[in-house]
């Protein structure tokens, strides 16, 4: 078990926290919500993160990746996390290329995951289709037509949506309802006829879009995997990006909690630092308690998925749910603790609080997790 | 083979050979051995057992030899460790001694004393108990007013403990004495005694469980050897600090040594709650503890192994231990209120034939986990602790 960081992802680490605080801080995030950036992230700084390696940082070596893994990966998005950073990191890398590398035939990995290492191509995940997260909630069809198909529905909450060149989308093939079985996969091009992107203005400022296909026509080719057996990629997918957002979450309470410690100890009231009240030490400790658990569990995940572990869904369900609740409370206490200036959008504070929600909600909320993981251990 | 690969060969060898086959079961806690003049072995094995451990060291495999310890690197200590749980082997000794005093002496004492308690307290041949809480001195302990006078060659002692576990069962005492009334933690010595030693007295307390693990301890001109004191003389209060550091570390620790869950809390509930057609358990709200609970002790156990291989970079038990001691009480006492809570009525009975052996065990073990975030520095003092020693917040004025 790799729950200390080895030699080459101390070095990783290091460069990514240089980089980011250096061109990544969180004024650049301000700098993109602020001017209304219709990419909703910098796209020359995203070419020169692909420059580092870190677009192929999961991608295997044979398709132009740095194959770092997701311990490597999760480093450096520990490091956006903590700033806030926006890029495609979550949709298409931790997404889409996992898509591919899963699922994909040679031919589609072969013509999508080299441009995707070089940050060239960008990919999104299309699977939800409701408020809630509800994977096999699949109403979009994709009927047999000559030897391809023809796809329908709309997809919501898309991250990434509208800058993606690619679209993998979910579409019932048989079955109905919320069947697991009967679900497949498709390479969708984001301009082919009849798909309509709509982009959201969501509480974070991230990138989410509403998307309808209207009698799009896909190839044989396009399938993604085996026909009807796109639940088993999907969920292997999701479950990567459930441990990666973890990953990033995990990096933004970490600042968070930096930052009111911080607070705590340079605001003074009644003649003293307002750290000196025991009311708000106790509430800090438990804060740095569940970040020290967050950490080691965020840990297991990304091994749990480097190893190819049985125990991957479990603890992507566990990871995400406690990383989550941590989340929840450390963005909360980061406005209570700063007082009324925590309430003020000059302030940090309230940036992590939105990006919070939004994140915890991304993938399924706290209470799906348990649920499943509660499925999964057998009760 | 490395070094290492080699080390684990010959411990699982020695470990098969030498690890008695009823020593691989769980243990109830009657089973315990505690060692000490009169120590109790229920099942003859675990006798044969500690003297084949201590006899290499292995009850404190990273002592020194010289004070018969198992002279063990870190590294190899871990190796050991996940042997031994490899073939779920049962501790062959519980000891005081070994998880509190041991550290502290091999820090804190003189070359003399370590050669003399140490190499009983790896054998078992001693049972130490602790003399820190007074009546008047709890949370603030180094408000303990016990006074040792110095005497000729000796220190007569006058005052009273309260809470010291198994007192009535201990062969010695490590004690914290007042030899200075002028100052207050900077007037605290720390002395060893034999509790046969006339003047010492002990009374049993007895618990909401119903058991008496505990005593008042009375001392009356108790007269203890000069050559007892621990360290310099007024300079106990940072032996004492250190020494609770091992026992927040050891106390956290407790739960993953002896496994202490003999039927998984799931396991439970569904005997006693039922599941729905889909399998979940019946009780919803009941279902959503459990796994929260479930989250909570295993991102704990994850955690402890951390900084378990944090440690073996680094050195000796680190503040965070009082933040670990407070998380394992919580977990504990929550899995134990989930179970009695799960049993329903039937987790609630206090004895007779209309309640099994194990939901009475249960329900003490209920009341029992209560003292978790008590004994050893209560959770609010840990977390002032933490507060303090590691997020830098300073004290109110
Ligand atoms: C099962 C068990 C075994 C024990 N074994 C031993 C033993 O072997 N040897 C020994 O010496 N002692 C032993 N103890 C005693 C234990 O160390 C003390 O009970 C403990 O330190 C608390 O002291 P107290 O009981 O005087 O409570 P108090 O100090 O009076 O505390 C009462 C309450 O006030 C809170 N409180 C006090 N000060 C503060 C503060 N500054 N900030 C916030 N809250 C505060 C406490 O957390 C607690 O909730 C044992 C206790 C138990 C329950």
């Amino acid at each position: 078990m790799a729950m200390i960081l080895n030699e080459e992802q101390n070095m990783l680490r290091d460069s990514a926290r240089d980089f980011v605080s250096d061109k990544g801080p969180v004024s650049a995030f301000r700098k993109i919500r602020d001017e209304e950036n219709a990419d909703g992230f910098d796209k020359a700084l995203w070419t020169e993160m692909a420059e580092l390696g870190w677009a192929g940082v999961i991608i295997p070596e044979e398709f132009g990746g740095a194959d770092f893994g997701f311990q490597g990966l999760g480093v450096v998005l520990e490091e956006t996390g903590r700033t806030l950073l926006p890029s495609p990191l979550v949709s298409t890398i931790v997404l889409g290329s996992s898509a591919l590398m899963l699922g994909g035939s040679d031919e589609q990995k072969s013509t999508f995951l080299p441009a995707i290492a070089e940050g060239k191509c960008l990919l999104a995940l299309a699977a939800e289709e409701g408020a809630h997260h509800a994977p096999y909630g699949v109403e979009t069809t994709a009927t047999a037509d000559g030897d391809g198909w023809v796809l329908n529905g709309n997809k919501c909450q898309v991250l990434d949506g509208h800058v993606a060149n690619q679209l993998i989308v979910s579409a019932r093939t048989s079955g109905k309802g919320t069947d697991r079985d009967g679900i497949s996969l498709f390479v969708v091009a984001a301009d082919s006829d009849g798909v309509e992107i709509e982009a959201l203005s969501m509480v974070d400022n991230r990138n989410a879009s509403n998307v309808k296909f209207g009698n799009v026509r896909l190839d044989a080719g396009d399938l993604l995997g085996t026909q009807d057996k796109g639940a088993d990629i999907l969920d292997a997918v999701l479950d990567r990006g459930r441990i990666a957002l973890a990953a990033e979450m995990l990096g933004a309470a970490q600042q968070v909690f930096e930052f009111t410690l911080e607070y705590l100890k340079e605001r003074h009231q009644f003649g003293q630092p307002i750290g000196t009240f025991q009311a708000l030490q106790h509430r800090a400790v438990k804060m740095f308690g569940e970040l020290e658990i967050c950490n080691s569990v965020v840990m297991e995940a990304l091994t749990a998925v480097d190893e190819g572990r049985d125990d991957m869904p479990a603890m992507a369900s566990f990871a995400k749910a406690k990383v989550g609740d941590a989340m929840h409370l450390i963005s909360s206490e980061g406005v209570q603790m700063h007082g009324g200036i925590g309430m003020t959008d000059e302030h940090d504070s309230g940036l992590y609080l939105k990006r919070a929600r939004v994140a915890e909600h991304t993938f399924g909320s706290s209470a799906w997790h348990r649920d499943r993981f509660a499925t999964l251990s057998g009760y | 083979m490395t070094d290492q690969e080699q080390f684990r060969q010959e411990t699982r060898d020695w470990l098969e050979k030498n690890c008695p086959a009823s020593m691989r079961e769980p243990m109830s806690e009657n089973e315990i051995v505690w060692g000490g003049r009169n120590a109790q072995f229920p099942n003859p094995d675990s006798k044969i057992w500690l003297e084949r451990m201590s006899a290499r060291g292995w009850t404190a495999p990273v002592w020194p030899t010289e004070y018969g310890g198992g002279g063990l690197s870190k590294d190899q200590n871990m190796i050991l460790q996940s042997e031994l749980k490899r073939i779920n082997a049962r501790p062959a000794l519980f000891s005081f001694g070994l998880w509190m005093l041991g550290p502290a002496l091999l820090e804190f004492a003189s070359e003399e004393q370590k050669l003399k308690f140490l190499p009983q307290i790896v054998r078992g041949e001693i049972r130490w108990c602790q003399g820190y809480s007074e009546p008047g001195a709890g949370s603030d302990l180094a408000g303990l007013q016990t006074r040792a006078v110095p005497d000729g060659d000796d220190y007569v002692i006058n005052g009273q403990k309260v809470w010291t576990s198994y007192a009535d069962q201990a062969d010695w005492i490590f004690c914290l004495v007042r030899t200075d009334t002028s100052v207050k933690h900077e007037g605290i010595s720390f002395i060893l005694f034999d509790m046969e030693t006339e003047g010492v007295e002990t009374r049993p307390i007895k618990l909401i469980s119903g058991s008496s693990p505990f005593c008042e301890t009375f001392f009356r001109d108790v007269r203890v050897p000069q050559s007892h004191l621990v360290g310099k003389l007024n300079a106990g209060w940072t032996i004492a600090k250190r020494l609770l550091q091992h026992e927040r570390t050891s106390i956290s620790n407790f739960g993953a040594v002896t496994g202490s869950e003999p039927v998984p809390l799931e396991f439970v509930a569904r005997n006693y709650v039922g599941t729905n057609d889909d399998g979940k358990l019946a009780d919803a709200s009941l279902r959503e503890r459990i796994v929260t609970h479930r989250m909570e002790d295993l991102g704990f156990q994850l955690t402890l192994k951390r900084v378990a291989l944090e440690a073996t970079q680094g050195s000796g038990p680190s503040a965070a231990s009082s933040l670990f001691k407070s998380y394992g009480a919580k977990i504990n006492q929550d899995r134990c209120e989930l179970t009695v809570e799960a049993m329903g009525a039937q987790g609630l009975g206090w004895s007779g034939d209309s309640f099994s052996e194990d939901e009475i065990a249960a329900t003490r073990q209920w009341l029992r986990s209560k003292g978790n975030s008590i004994e050893g520095g209560t959770s609010e003092i840990n977390t002032n602790v933490v507060a303090k020693q590691v997020l830098g917040l300073r004290d109110h004025q």
